[in-house]
C-alpha cells in the first residue's frame, strides 16, 4: 500500500545510533569490533598522498621534452630536498649554466619525455579518523573504517555550521523563548556546548568565539548574521567544514523562533554531561542533519535497530509548522481531511488542521509541517 | 535491461500499456500510458517520495509505491509482490492485468556529475562541456591547459572534486599531443576519487586527439576505468559529440547507476536502458522541434537546478545551471541575482531581514509550499530571476564553434563578427516550453506564462506552453523505444498550450502608441485597437483555435517583420490566450518604487494574474 513518509527531526531521550566512520582512502583500522571507544580516540588512520608539484624541465632548460633525461641529476623514485638541484645543463662556459632546483621536499613521482615535465610529490600526511561519539565498535570495515554504535539521547537540528566537536552541555537561559545574549557567555562556558533559547545575534557569536565556546545551540538566527559570520552569502545548505571558531546548530530555522519545549527540556536534562556535536548539514542527495549526541555511559548497547518507521502524520501528533504565516509554531494535529482544499494561493492541496496551545486552530498544507519525532 | 542506448531494443509483443517512472531527488513520479484506439494517451499518474536515503536506501521502494498509487487509481493490477507483471494479459482475456513495458529515468542522488578537460578552454573545453551537458550531466568543472590555473592548482582541484565520471578531450586529430598528455599526467597524479567510495574505479572517457591515445592509455589505463572514443572535435570546424554522449550514457548505466542504492534492481526491472532525466527531457524536446520544424527553448526549473534546452535551426544545446533552483538552490538565486532584482517583481514592500530569513527557511525545508498570496508572489519573483539567469548562461554556451577560421570580406572585418556568436535568436524563437514545479503547478496558468515572458522577454510572436504534470522525462525515454507513443502523449496530454505572446521591440513613454493591431477571431469577430507602451493586454483564445493578427508598429518599433513593417501572422490559442505585451523590449521596470509597484499592479489586474486581495 503506498504511503508518504515525511521524516521530521528526531528529538529523543533514548535511542541507539550507528555512525559509519570511513577514511577517504584505504588505510588501517586501529580498533576491534566490540571494543569501547571515546569520542576523541583515533579509530582508523590513513596516509594522505602529498601534494603534487609539476615542474616543466623542458621549458626551463629550453630543450625538447625527449631530451630532459640527459639533464636530470635525480631519477624517478628518488627523494629530493627543497632547493636541491633536480636538473642542470653542462655548458662549456659556466656563465650559461642553468640549474633547476626543486620547489619542495618530496619524491620524484614521474618523468615524462612527452611533455618534458617532472611531477614531484610531497611526503604523505597522516590522517587520523576519530570515533566522534563515546560508544562501542559494532563493525569493522577492513582498510576503510568502523561503525560506532552508541546508546544515547539524540537531538537533530535543522541547520548547522562547523564540524565535529565535543563538550559539556550547559543551558545559559531560563526558558526556550529567551534569546542568548553576550552577557550569558562568561569564561565558565569555555570549551562547552551552550544551549540558548530562541535566538542569538552576531554580537553573541563574536563573544562565543572570543571565549572559546565549543558549540552553540539555539532556535534560530538571522540570515544577515550568518552572512557576517561566514563572510559570504551561503548558497546551498551543504556545510560542515566552516572554521568560524565554534559549531552552531539551529533547532527551528531562520529568524527569532523559540526552541521547541521538548528539545529545550531534553537538553536541560543532560546539563553537565559530555556530548558530541556536529554542524554538518546536507539537505539533498544524502541527507545529513546537524546533531547533538549525549551518550549514556555504562549501559549495555542494545541490538541496533532502525527505529520505528512511522506511516505519515496521525491525529494527535505534535508537529512544527515550517512555513509562514505560522512559522516555528508547535501544535497538535486535530483533523486530517482526505479531500484537497483550496488555500489562499488558490492551489488545491492536501491539508491538515492543527490546534495551538492557546486553543486556536489553523488549516495548514500537509507539506508545511514536520512531525516532531522520538519518544 | 542491459543493452546500451546505442543499440536499439527489440520487442516481441505490441506495446499497448506502458508504465514509466522518473526517480527525482525528492519524488518518484509514475505515469500510465495506454493505447486508446489508434493513439496513445496518458491515463493515470502516481507519486511517492524517492527512497534512496536512509532508512530505505533502495530506489525501487519509491518506484513500487508510486506504481501502487496508479494501481489504486486505475484498478489495473501492475504489481505481483515486488515484480512488475509484463506483458499485459489482454491476449489471455485479462486486459486489466499487467503492462507491456516498464521504463524509467533518474536524477536521484544529485544526478550524473562530471568533470571535463580540454586543451583550449573556448574550443575543446567548450565542446567537452557541451558533450557532457547533452548527455544529461552536471559539469562540476572544466579544466583546460589555458584556463589560467597553475598546474598544481589543477591537480588540487581534480583531487578535491568527487566526480562520477571524467571526459577528457583536446587536440584535433593530428594536432597537439603534448598538452593532452600533460593533462592526463595531472589527472593521473591527482588520483581523483569518485563519490561512491574507495574501491570504485572512476570511469574516464578519452575523446581527444587519436594520436594521443597510446600515451593516455599508458598513463591512465590502470588507474581509471578508461574508455576511448572518437574525437569530439576532430577538426576545429566540426564538433562530433554523439559518440562521446553515447559512451557517457553507457558508462552511466554500467558504473554510476550500479553504485546508487537499489539501482541494480531497478535496471533489472526496466525494459529499456534507464536515462538520466535531463537527457530524456532533451530527447523529447529535440524530437518535437524536429517534427514540427520549430525553433524552441525549453526550461526545466527544479529545486536544485535549472536546465535549459534549445533547438535553433536543428542544432540542439543543453545547459544546466546547477546553482539555480527553487528550493535547495534558492539562496543561490538570491546571491546571484541580488535582492533588488527579485523585489522588483513584487507588488509590495518587505524588509530585507524578513525576506532573507524566508528564503533561507525554504532552502532548509525544500518541500514546503507557499500558503499565502504574498509568499506565492515572492516565489514567482525568485523564479523569474532564476529563469533569466539560466538563459543568460545558456546563451553563452549555445554558440557557434569558436576557433573556426572564417573567410572575411572587407565589410566583415568592419563588422567584427567573432566566431562563437550565440545561436539563440529570440526573434526566430517559435515556442517556449516550461517545466518544473513552479511552472507546472502554478495556481493560475497565466502566472506560468507571465513568469516566462518576464524572464525571457520573447520578441515578436512566440507561443508558450507548460508540461502539465512533469512527464517529459518519461516521454523522452519512451521515444527511444516508440516515438509515436511519445509524441502522441506529448501533443495530447503533456503539453498545455498557454497561448501566444506578441511583443513589439522598441521603447517609448508610457501611453505612447507602440502599435495598432487587428485580430480576426475564429468566429469572425474582429477587434481593432492600439497597443500602448506600458500596457499588457490579454485576449482569450481557446486551445486548438487560431486567430489572425495584423500588427502595424510605430515608425521606430519592430513587430517582428522589421522596423516599422506591418506583420500579419496566424497565432495559436491556449488556456490563457493572446498576450499583447506593450511594455517594450528590452523590458524596463520603473526605478522608483511607488511607480514600479503601480505598474506591476496595473499589469497583474489587466491579465488577472492573482486573486483580488480580500
Amino acid at each position: 500500500m503506498a504511503h508518504s513518509y515525511t521524516p521530521g527531526l528526531t528529538v529523543t531521550d533514548r535511542t541507539v545510533i550507528r555512525r559509519r566512520r570511513l577514511l577517504p582512502l584505504a588505510g588501517e583500522v586501529l580498533v576491534h569490533a566490540g571494543g569501547n571507544v571515546r569520542c576523541d580516540q583515533a579509530v582508523a588512520r590513513a596516509q594522505l598522498p602529498g601534494k603534487v608539484y609539476p615542474v616543466n624541465l623542458a621549458n626551463q632548460l629550453s630543450v625538447a621534452p625527449g631530451e630532459i633525461k640527459e639533464y636530470l641529476v635525480k631519477r624517478e623514485g628518488e627523494a629530493v630536498q627543497k632547493d636541491e638541484i633536480l636538473a642542470e645543463n653542462k655548458p662549456l662556459i659556466k656563465w650559461f649554466k642553468t640549474e633547476i632546483r626543486s620547489p619542495v621536499a618530496g619524491t620524484i613521482e614521474s618523468v615524462s619525455s612527452v611533455t618534458g615535465q617532472v611531477l614531484l610529490r610531497e611526503p604523505p600526511r597522516i590522517l587520523d579518523l576519530l570515533a566522534y561519539v563515546d560508544g562501542a565498535i559494532a563493525e569493522v570495515i577492513p582498510h576503510q573504517g568502523v561503525v560506532v554504535e552508541a546508546d544515547c539521547a539524540l537531538v537533530q537540528g535543522i541547520f548547522g555550521i562547523g564540524g565535529e566537536t565535543w563538550g559539556e552541555i550547559i543551558v545559559a537561559v531560563g526558558s526556550p523563548d529567551e534569546p542568548l545574549l553576550p552577557a550569558h557567555l562568561t569564561a565558565a562556558v569555555k570549551g562547552k556546548i551552550v544551549v540558548g533559547g530562541s535566538f542569538l545575534s552576531s554580537g553573541t557569536m563574536a563573544k562565543a568565539k572570543e571565549i572559546g565556546v565549543a558549540g552553540l545551540v539555539v532556535g534560530g538566527i538571522h540570515d544577515k548574521d550568518l552572512r557576517e559570520l561566514l563572510g559570504y552569502d551561503l548558497g546551498v545548505a551543504i556545510t560542515g567544514t566552516e572554521q568560524v571558531g565554534f559549531t552552531l546548530i539551529l533547532t527551528e530555522g531562520f529568524g527569532a523562533i523559540p526552541m521547541a519545549a521538548k528539545t529545550f527540556n531534553l537538553l536541560s536534562a543532560h546539563v553537565g554531561q559530555r556530548a558530541a556535536i556536529s554542524g554538518a548539514t546536507q539537505i539533498r542527495a544524502g541527507v545529513i542533519r546537524p546533531e547533538i549526541v549525549v551518550p549514556y555511559r555504562g549501559s549495555a548497547v542494545t541490538a541496533a535497530g532502525r527505529g520505528h518507521q512511522r506511516e505519515g502524520v496521525r491525529l494527535g501528533d505534535s508537529v512544527r509548522i515550517i512555513r509562514d504565516p505560522f512559522f516555528g509554531r508547535i501544535s497538535e494535529v486535530s483533523a486530517l481531511p482526505h479531500d484537497l482544499r483550496k488555500i489562499p494561493t488558490e492551489s488545491e492541496v492536501r491539508v491538515l488542521e492543527v490546534k495551538f496551545s492557546d486553543g486556536t486552530r489553523a488549516v495548514v498544507p500537509r507539506s508545511n509541517i514536520e512531525v516532531i519525532e522520538g519518544a | 535491461m542491459t543493452s546500451s542506448p546505442s543499440s536499439p531494443v527489440q520487442f516481441d509483443h505490441p506495446l499497448n500499456v506502458i508504465v514509466a517512472t522518473d526517480c527525482g531527488s525528492t519524488t518518484t513520479k509514475a505515469i500510465l500510458i495506454e493505447k486508446v484506439g489508434e493513439e496513445y494517451r496518458q491515463t493515470y499518474r502516481g507519486e511517492a517520495p524517492t527512497t534512496v536515503e536512509a532508512p530505505f536506501e533502495d530506489v525501487t521502494r519509491g518506484v513500487l509505491n508510486a506504481i501502487a498509487e496508479i494501481e489504486e487509481l486505475s484498478g489495473r493490477k501492475i504489481l505481483d509482490g515486488e515484480k512488475i507483471v509484463t506483458p499485459n494479459r489482454a491476449g489471455q482475456g485479462d486486459p486489466m492485468t499487467g503492462v507491456d513495458i516498464y521504463i524509467s529515468t533518474s536524477s536521484a542522488g544529485g544526478g550524473l556529475q562530471m568533470m571535463v578537460t580540454g586543451v583550449v578552454q573556448s574550443m575543446t573545453g567548450e565542446s567537452a562541456q557541451r558533450a557532457a551537458l547533452g548527455a544529461g550531466a552536471i559539469v562540476i568543472d572544466v579544466l583546460a591547459s589555458n584556463d589560467g590555473r597553475l598546474p598544481h592548482e589543477k591537480i588540487e582541484r581534480i583531487r578535491s572534486m568527487r566526480p562520477d565520471m571524467i571526459l577528457m578531450s583536446g587536440g584535433t586529430d593530428g594536432g597537439a599531443v603534448t598538452h593532452v598528455v600533460e593533462m592526463a599526467e595531472y589527472v593521473s597524479a591527482a588520483e581523483p576519487r569518485p563519490r561512491f567510495g574507495a574501491t570504485y574505479k572512476l570511469p574516464l572517457i578519452f575523446a581527444g586527439n587519436k594520436d594521443a591515445r597510446p600515451q593516455v592509455q599508458r598513463i591512465l589505463g590502470e588507474k581509471a576505468a578508461l574508455e576511448i572514443t572518437d574525437n569530439i572535435r576532430p577538426v576545429l570546424e566540426k564538433e562530433n559529440l554523439a559518440p562521446a554522449r553515447d559512451k557517457i550514457h553507457d558508462l552511466f548505466l554500467e558504473h554510476v547507476m550500479q553504485q546508487a542504492p537499489g539501482y541494480r534492481k531497478l535496471m533489472e526491472m526496466t525494459g529499456a536502458p534507464i536515462m538520466p532525466t535531463p537527457a530524456a527531457v532533451g530527447v523529447i524536446m529535440e524530437t518535437i522541434a524536429k517534427r514540427e520544424g520549430l525553433n524552441l527553448i525549453g526550461v526545466d526549473i527544479g529545486g536544485a537546478t535549472t536546465d535549459v534546452f534549445s533547438i535553433f535551426k536543428g542544432v540542439f544545446n543543453r545547459t544546466v545551471s546547477a546553482n539555480l533552483g527553487m528550493s535547495y538552490s534558492i539562496s543561490n538565486v538570491l546571491a546571484e541575482a541580488g535582492l533588488p532584482n527579485i523585489m522588483r517583481w513584487v507588488p509590495f514592500t518587505i524588509d530585507e531581514q524578513t525576506i532573507r530569513n524566508r528564503i533561507k527557511n525554504k532552502m532548509i525545508r525544500p518541500t514546503t509550499i507557499p500558503q499565502t498570496l504574498d509568499e506565492l508572489q515572492i516565489e514567482q519573483a525568485i523564479a523569474r530571476e532564476a529563469l533569466r539567469l539560466a538563459l543568460i548562461h545558456h546563451k553563452s554556451l549555445a554558440s557557434g564553434l569558436k576557433g573556426v577560421q572564417q573567410e572575411r570580406t572587407i565589410s566583415d572585418m568592419f563588422e567584427q563578427q567573432a566566431s562563437g556568436k550565440t545561436l539563440i535568436d529570440m526573434l526566430q524563437l517559435d515556442l517556449i516550453v516550461g517545466s518544473g514545479g513552479i511552472l507546472s503547478h502554478a495556481p493560475r496558468r497565466i502566472q506560468s506564462m507571465l513568469m516566462m515572458v518576464d524572464a525571457y522577454e520573447p520578441l515578436g510572436v512566440t507561443a508558450l506552453s507548460v508540461d502539465s504534470i512533469f512527464m517529459m522525462p518519461h516521454l523522452g525515454v519512451l521515444s527511444t523505444i516508440n516515438e509515436k507513443a511519445a509524441t502522441d502523449v506529448f501533443v495530447r496530454d503533456c503539453m498545455i498550450y498557454l497561448g501566444t505572446c506578441i511583443a513589439p521591440i522598441g521603447q517609448g513613454k508610457d501611453g505612447e502608441v507602440s502599435a495598432s493591431y487587428e485580430i480576426v477571431f475564429p468566429d469572425g469577430k474582429t477587434v481593432r485597437d492600439r497597443l500602448r507602451f506600458g500596457d499588457l493586454t490579454l485576449y482569450p483564445l481557446e486551445p486548438g483555435k487560431s486567430a489572425t493578427i495584423t500588427v502595424e508598429p510605430a515608425k521606430h518599433v519592430n513587430a517582428g517583420a522589421g522596423i516599422g513593417v506591418t506583420l500579419t501572422r496566424k497565432v495559436q490559442g491556449g488556456v490563457v490566450g493572446l498576450l499583447l505585451d506593450g511594455r517594450g523590449r528590452p523590458l524596463q521596470l520603473a526605478e522608483e518604487q511607488g511607480a514600479r509597484i503601480a505598474s506591476l499592479k496595473k499589469w497583474f489586474d489587466a491579465v488577472g494574474l492573482y486573486p483580488a486581495a480580500s
